[in-house]
């Protein structure tokens, strides 16, 4: 048995319980065993003063790239790069070769989470098989797996057809999964690499409307209040979009909803210099969207913060624009993002961020042990970071095998000291940790 | 003067008035140079062409050559984009070569500026996917200056698929910079997305912009089909947005018909349109070299054009 550790004096904040307030927090084996003020009592202690203790955030949306492009990122380096991010969880995206389209495929992600045991590894099962949109996946037996997966979707690939994808939602009911559909019309998409608006215009780079976006999600709400299952809608890009679910939620549809760092931080005249870089799908696209984006995750019309962490090789994004692949590192820089971009303005307080990061995600996916509450005999998944402390992105130092972050240089606030899953640190004062203590 | 030209915008109206007068001065003995003058000797000019091209490699080869400086084509076919080497290896083995200058055409929006980022020579954007093509609206400007002597309230109508073409966008920032006011006319398909930005007038109506126009230029059609297809037919096309020799009567006898080549004839524009007095369409090929010569001389000699260019 471990030594107890006690953090000592953190600003506690856990939205599962309403409770804000500075405390001490025991840990004993893989629980938390107290929170109020308590003895050290052969204990560890560990000064905790002036910053944050809250559950360990929760990923919805993280490509591992293992099985397949393990040049990119593996479930090891993914998960090492969730830790530093403050991630206790994180569900890892179907699009690896060969798809997680199957029971043996979904099991193994599970397992290299295992074993590396730096992050609990959720993995997302397809919709279709092999992402192709025509067939369902054995949505039934990846769900009865031992990975008992519960969400699922088709990653990048939009559900074209409204047939599949209202036999997708009905079929999923049985096991009260949830259907996340990346929603982007075909034909308005084809061809295009950025946000069309005025700046792909003047860059000669074909775009895709908000409206591709807008189409899909308005016809999945339909589909989902049709079925009565579930929906999530990964990564909102456009105030449309917002105005689509806030409207879906007040008509009491089952839907719940996703933004990344980057739809909250970033715009589409930044690809100006048509580094890829800043290619992404949804594409970045224009402040009001972005305004619209932020307002609707501090009101809770959208969810949570998901990363879709797409790490790239170099060579792959080192290329002409509409040659490179879309995708980027968000895992390492969610938290300062969220902390910089929204909370630093007011436009949101440390009970929704957290709730946004953390409470929120493990309640759309049922994870249990995640996302709090903070209270004796649940499991000590969480993270421990400095909300005041401003550092500087540098994408050599970064975790993750690859290194194509949109925030390179950017100064951020908001650093993890610590994380811990099931009372073992994976990060501790700053540093990669074993798991060990 | 400029390091790279990727975009029109990199010039200043100063800027392209001294390429304008300088390209004259190679002309001083008439449109066809002849002359050949040593002052690149020494210095080599890559073409690394990524898309077929006949008149625009031409154009900038002859233009090095007059000049004297070493020429290399570097020519890739379209697959060996995808299969082969990278843009970027591709760019630092020709840069590991030492070349002064590295004159580029691609069908990626962007290419050239991904290019400059990877090597010191100088890159000149030859055409880049939709996004410009800068020296042909250097040309352009050089010969509407030629007939017009300047732009200030010249009346400029563009017609045809100006969402794809790079022509087009040089075009527009080019003559705007200098003082012409651009139409664009085409149906709203052709049109590019949020144009409203561009501080252009847009119109469908050919017929009521032809009296109006001091020049007609007339795009390329190239036809898309399915869904994505932009008009329902080229027949279509050149009924509504042709210029044939009847409607070439509505413009004002000054009016000049341009085309930046190759043309589809009888598509966007007649033979009969094309031949007419007015149409300036092989002078802007001719115009093409001597731009050409002044804008590598610019660039690559460092000298001014308001010394004297230097003779053998």
């Amino acid at each position: 048995m471990s030594k107890a550790v006690v953090f000592r004096g953190a600003r506690v904040v856990d939205p599962a319980s309403g409770r804000d307030e500075t405390a001490d927090v025991r840990i004993e084996g893989e629980q938390i065993t107290d929170i109020g003020k308590i003895s050290t009592n052969h204990a560890e202690e560990i000064d905790c003063a002036g910053l944050i203790l809250a559950p360990g955030f929760v990923d919805l949306h993280a490509h591992l790239r293992e099985p397949g492009r393990e040049d990119a990122e593996t479930v090891a380096t993914g998960t090492r790069a969730a830790a530093r991010g403050g991630y206790t969880a994180v569900c890892a995206m179907a699009n690896t070769d060969p798809v997680a389209d199957s029971a043996a495929i979904v099991e193994q992600v599970v397992a290299l989470g295992r074993a590396a045991g730096l992050a609990d590894v959720y993995p997302v099962g397809a919709i279709s098989v092999g992402l192709q949109g025509e067939q369902l996946a054995e949505l039934g037996e990846m769900a009865t797996s031992s990975a008992r997966v519960n969400f699922f979707s088709d990653d990048g690939k939009c559900v074209q057809s409204a047939g599949l994808m209202r036999r997708a939602l009905e079929y999923a009911r049985a096991f009260d999964a949830v259907i996340a559909n990346h929603a982007e019309e075909g034909a308005l998409a084809s061809g295009g690499h950025m946000n069309e608006g005025e700046v792909s215009s003047i860059l000669g780079i074909a775009g895709i409307p908000a409206e591709a976006e807008e189409v899909i999600l308005a016809r999945d709400l339909a589909l989902a209040k049709l079925t009565g299952a579930r929906l999530h809608v990964p990564h909102v890009s456009t105030a449309g979009t917002v105005e689509l679910i806030r409207a879906a939620k007040a008509r009491g549809v089952r839907v719940t909803a996703e933004a990344t760092p980057h739809h909250l931080a970033l715009t589409d005249d930044l690809v100006s210099g048509y580094d890829p870089v800043y290619k992404v799908a949804p594409p970045l696209r224009t402040r009001d969207d972005v305004d619209a984006v932020r307002k609707g995750l501090a009101d809770g019309t959208i969810d949570c913060v998901a990363t879709d962490h797409a790490p790239h090789p170099p060579e792959d994004k080192e290329r002409e624009f509409d040659l490179a692949p879309c995708g980027m590192l968000n895992l390492e820089t969610a938290l300062g993002v969220v902390v910089t971009e929204l909370l630093d303005p007011g436009l949101l307080g440390w009970l929704r961020l957290i709730e946004a990061m953390s409470t929120a995600p493990a309640r759309a996916r049922g994870l249990d042990g995640h996302g709090g509450p903070i209270a004796p005999g649940t499991p000590a998944n969480l993270v421990v970071f400095d909300p005041a402390t401003a550092w500087i992105v540098e994408p050599e130092k970064l975790a993750s095998k690859s290194k194509n972050t949109p925030f390179a240089g950017r100064t951020l606030k908001g650093k993890v000291v610590h994380t811990m899953l099931r009372g073992r640190f994976t990060v501790r004062e700053g540093s990669d940790a074993d798991g060990q203590r | 003067m400029i390091r790279h030209l990727l975009s029109i915008k990199d010039l200043d109206p100063e800027g392209i008035e001294r390429v304008l007068a300088t390209a004259a001065t190679f002309q001083a003995d008439g449109p066809r140079i002849m002359r050949k003058y040593p002052t690149l000797r020494g210095k080599t000019v890559v073409n690394l062409f990524y898309e077929a091209s006949t008149r625009t490699r031409t154009s900038f080869e002859l233009a090095a050559k007059r000049l004297s400086a070493d020429v290399v084509n570097f020519s890739v076919s379209g697959s060996a984009v995808e299969k082969g080497e990278s843009l970027k290896d591709t760019a630092q083995t020709i840069e590991a070569m030492g070349v002064d200058a590295i004159v580029i055409r691609h069908s990626s929006s962007g290419a050239p500026n991904r290019l400059a980022g990877w090597v010191s020579a100088s890159v000149i954007n030859a055409g880049d996917g939709m996004h410009e093509h800068p020296t042909q609206a250097l040309l352009d400007l050089y010969t509407i200056r030629q007939h017009f002597g300047s732009f200030s309230g010249l009346r400029v109508a563009i017609v045809g698929d100006i969402a794809h073409s790079r022509v087009a966008r040089s075009n527009v920032w080019g003559l705007q910079m200098m003082g012409a006011d651009v139409t664009l006319v085409g149906p709203p398909t052709l049109l590019p997305p949020r144009v409203e930005g561009w501080g252009v007038e847009t119109t469908a109506d050919i017929e009521a912009v032809l009296p109006k126009a001091d020049v007609v230029y007339l795009l390329r059609m190239q036809l898309e089909r399915g869904t994505g297809a932009t008009v329902p037919t080229l027949r279509e096309y050149s009924r509504l947005w042709g210029l044939d020799a009847a409607r070439a009567t509505l413009l004002k006898d000054e009016a000049l018909i341009m085309h930046p080549g190759p043309m589809n004839r009888g598509v966007e524009i007649t033979a009969d349109a094309a031949e007419l007095p007015r149409s300036v369409i092989t002078d802007q090929v001719a115009n093409g070299v001597a731009v050409r010569m002044a804008l590598l001389y610019l660039m690559l000699g460092g000298r001014d054009a308001r010394e004297e260019v230097p003779v053998e």
